[in-house]
């Protein structure tokens, strides 16, 4: 919420500057979804203070609702730019790996027992071994894009398959439920912090990310194989290793992803969990201007872009459009974007503009 | 050189899924290579859907893999797929074999005629159970079936039953155009035009919590009166349910909102004995007494009363459900 009003006076101030910038797509976006909600309901802007039924003080209202709703996203969105960027290709995977992440903490916490009455290990340990298996499949589909030479989309088709079918396996087909009160903390709320859980593991994972692009040459080293793979290696690069990296990253943020997501029910549906998340996830990296064929990244952008994509699927909750229909209405988001951001369609546009200008003048002088 | 690798690559993932789909199907047939050596058992092909697929197929196969043993005069084997072509593959394997009997849940309506024919012809029986197909009723002996719409009544008329001075739903669909999402959305519908409870919100959340959770959050967030939550599974209960603890809304037994699910899995009959949840309503899983019915009627020369046969579903209510019910029911 104190994001959002931030980026507003931002934009005000420095909107000249801005225009030129990669993270004005995102922030127009959200611009243009603020306008439309204070015309047509600005109680949509409201938040109340509040109880749960544990009894904890609760911020509550839609703009709570996105900054929750919004975590997996945004965390996601982390990895996939990543990948992008180094790959030129996307993980079509991330939800199908989310089942195996979740399906591996309810298998460590519930051990044989799908019902257990306590947990039957420490809940870090659990996310520790969620890690490593999320870790483990995105080195599954490092090596097959790194090594291999696969195309990321066709390699991570393997996962995307059989990956909710592993999930289902890994807890021999049944449906744990953890009565546990404490695990429910990640999902929902730490008695005695109004805001929901979920927000902080976004915000820390988002920094983590920043201090690493900060302190280390990741960021050089993924957007110069982006660029040019074959001049990246002549200077001393490895880029097979580099795109395996990005996702093990990727793997990493799907593992932190798949806590939240079976946190806040306490259970798993194999079939439906995370569902269509990966279109969400690479759609928030394409809002964040980033280009889809890899090379530059702007992970600001990205991550903003992920709760811009929330606040539409919030936005049009709210005016209960069937949700069936929402990726229809996402659809138009992303074929504005790629037309939009194509190149012959800037040609025009600038053209059209030197044009207009042309005329003006023409006129002033006659 | 890369070519070869792949080659290689995908050669290996072949095999393996070969093996992974191998293991299953070993299983069955060494049951029946165990079972062929006693004599006058009665031998049936069974085709399901993947077990694997809900928590209902899972309790629906292990129903039919507890009924259909040796003890009980049966020798069987199993096929699973969700692709009807593998059925009618495994159905032509099973014809070959020489079973007495087929029983069948269709992947597809359609498609079926030809094979079934050849079963005829060959003197085989079949009994369809869970999902009906598109073909002559000659073509079958019986179909054991639920009656989703009725499942659908059964819940409204309890919900019109409570008393409530007015009722307001926030109804939550599964994926639109299955017949359970049909069948239970549809007695809500005729009882709303009838003017008997309102619907405040219908939504789709695809039999998915999360997509439920955001559904109620946001009639929350809007302020929306309501006071019966009307989910179409025990999921997106759930996920409902979350969002209602989130806004510290009570739900349950006397509670402010009535919440309603459905297919009985043991977690929400316990929900309902905890008197968090109002109301769940079954789905049977549990078709394999009734085959065995049929095939007894059958192996002593008559023919089953009704080709049609609608098992028996309840709906259990938070006041009167017991541990018994639980442990019997819940899937």
């Amino acid at each position: 919420m104190g994001k959002t009003i931030a980026k507003k006076s931002d934009h005000v101030n420095a909107l000249k500057s801005l225009i030129g910038n990669q993270i004005f797509i995102p922030i127009a976006a959200l611009l243009l979804l603020v306008i439309f909600h204070l015309i047509m309901d600005p109680s949509f802007f409201a938040i109340k203070m509040g109880t749960n039924s544990a009894g904890n003080a609760v911020l509550s209202g839609y703009l709570i609702t996105i900054l929750d709703s919004g975590s997996e996203l945004a965390i996601l969105a982390i990895g996939m730019t990543l990948v992008t960027a180094a790959s030129g290709g996307q993980d079509i995977s991330v939800g199908a790996t989310i089942a195996i992440a979740g399906s591996v903490i309810l298998r460590v916490l519930c051990g044989t027992n799908s019902r257990p009455d306590s947990l039957q290990a420490p809940i870090i340990v659990a996310f520790l071994v969620a890690c490593v298996a999320g870790m483990l499949c995105g080195a599954f589909n490092g090596i097959l894009v790194a090594k291999f030479k696969i195309q990321p989309m066709v390699a991570t088709l393997i996962l995307f398959t059989a990956g909710r079918s592993i999930a289902a396996w890994i807890n021999n087909n049944e449906l744990p439920v953890i009565s546990d009160k404490t695990f429910t903390y990640f999902g929902e709320y730490i008695p005695g912090i109004p805001i929901p859980t979920p927000f902080f593991i976004a915000m820390a994972c988002v920094l983590v990310i920043a201090l690493v692009l900060k302190f280390t040459n990741l960021r050089l080293y993924i957007q110069s194989v982006g660029i040019n793979e074959g001049a990246s290696k002549l200077n001393g690069l490895n880029p097979a290793f580099v795109k395996f990296l990005s996702f093990v990253i990727l793997g990493l943020c799907v593992a932190v992803a798949g806590l939240i997501k079976v946190s806040r029910i306490s259970t798993i549906n194999y079939s439906v969990i995370a569902k269509d998340i990966e279109m969400d996830a690479i759609l928030a990296v394409a809002l964040g201007g980033n280009a889809l064929g890899g090379g530059k990244f702007n992970m600001t952008a990205s991550i903003l872009g992920a709760y811009v994509i929330q606040c539409l699927t919030t936005t049009l909750y709210k005016f209960n459009v069937q949700s069936d229909a929402l990726p229809a209405y996402k659809a138009v988001v992303v074929i504005a974007l790629v037309v939009f951001s194509a190149p012959m369609v800037k040609e025009k546009a600038a053209e059209l503009g030197k044009k207009i200008k042309k005329n003006k003048k023409a006129g002033e002088v006659a | 050189m890369k070519k070869k690798l792949l080659a290689a690559l995908l050669v290996g993932a072949m095999v393996l899924g070969m093996v992974g789909c191998g293991s299953k199907s070993s299983d069955a047939t060494a049951g029946s290579a165990a079972a062929s050596t006693s004599g006058d058992l009665i031998k049936v092909g069974i085709i399901n859907n993947d077990p694997n697929e809900s928590g209902y197929r899972t309790a629906n196969d292990a129903d039919m893999k507890a009924m259909f043993t040796e003890e009980n005069g049966y020798e069987a084997s199993f096929a699973y797929s969700l692709k009807n072509d593998e059925q009618i593959t495994a159905a032509q394997k099973f014809i070959q074999d020489g079973v007495d009997y087929l029983l069948l849940s269709a992947a597809d309506t359609a498609g079926w005629d030809s094979v079934l024919k050849d079963a005829q012809d060959a003197g085989i029986r079949v009994i369809l159970f869970d999902r009906t197909i598109d073909a002559d009723e000659s073509l079958y002996e019986a179909s054991i079936v639920s009656d989703m719409a009725k499942e659908g009544e059964t819940a409204v008329t309890w919900l019109k039953d409570q008393g409530l001075d007015s009722i307001n739903v926030i109804h939550i669909q599964g994926v639109m155009g299955s017949a359970a999402q049909q069948g239970r959305t549809g007695a809500l519908d005729d009882a709303a035009a009838a003017g008997d409870l309102t619907i405040v919100d219908q939504q789709t959340a695809e039999w998915n919590a999360e997509k439920a959770q955001q559904i109620v959050q946001s009639a929350i967030d809007a302020g929306k009166d309501f006071n019966v939550i009307y989910a179409e599974n025990d999921d997106m209960a759930k996920g409902a349910v979350a969002a209602l603890d989130k806004a510290n809304i009570s739900h349950g037994v006397g509670k402010d909102v009535v919440v309603m699910g459905f297919d009985c899995n043991a977690w929400a009959l316990e929900e309902l004995l905890n008197q968090n949840w109002n109301y769940d309503g079954q789905c049977n899983p549990f078709q394999a007494s009734y085959i065995d019915e049929v095939i007894k009627t059958i192996q002593d020369g008559g023919t089953p009363e009704e080709k049609v046969i609608i098992m028996e579903e309840k709906g259990f209510d938070a006041t009167t459900i017991t541990q018994d019910d639980v442990d019997k029911y819940g899937i």
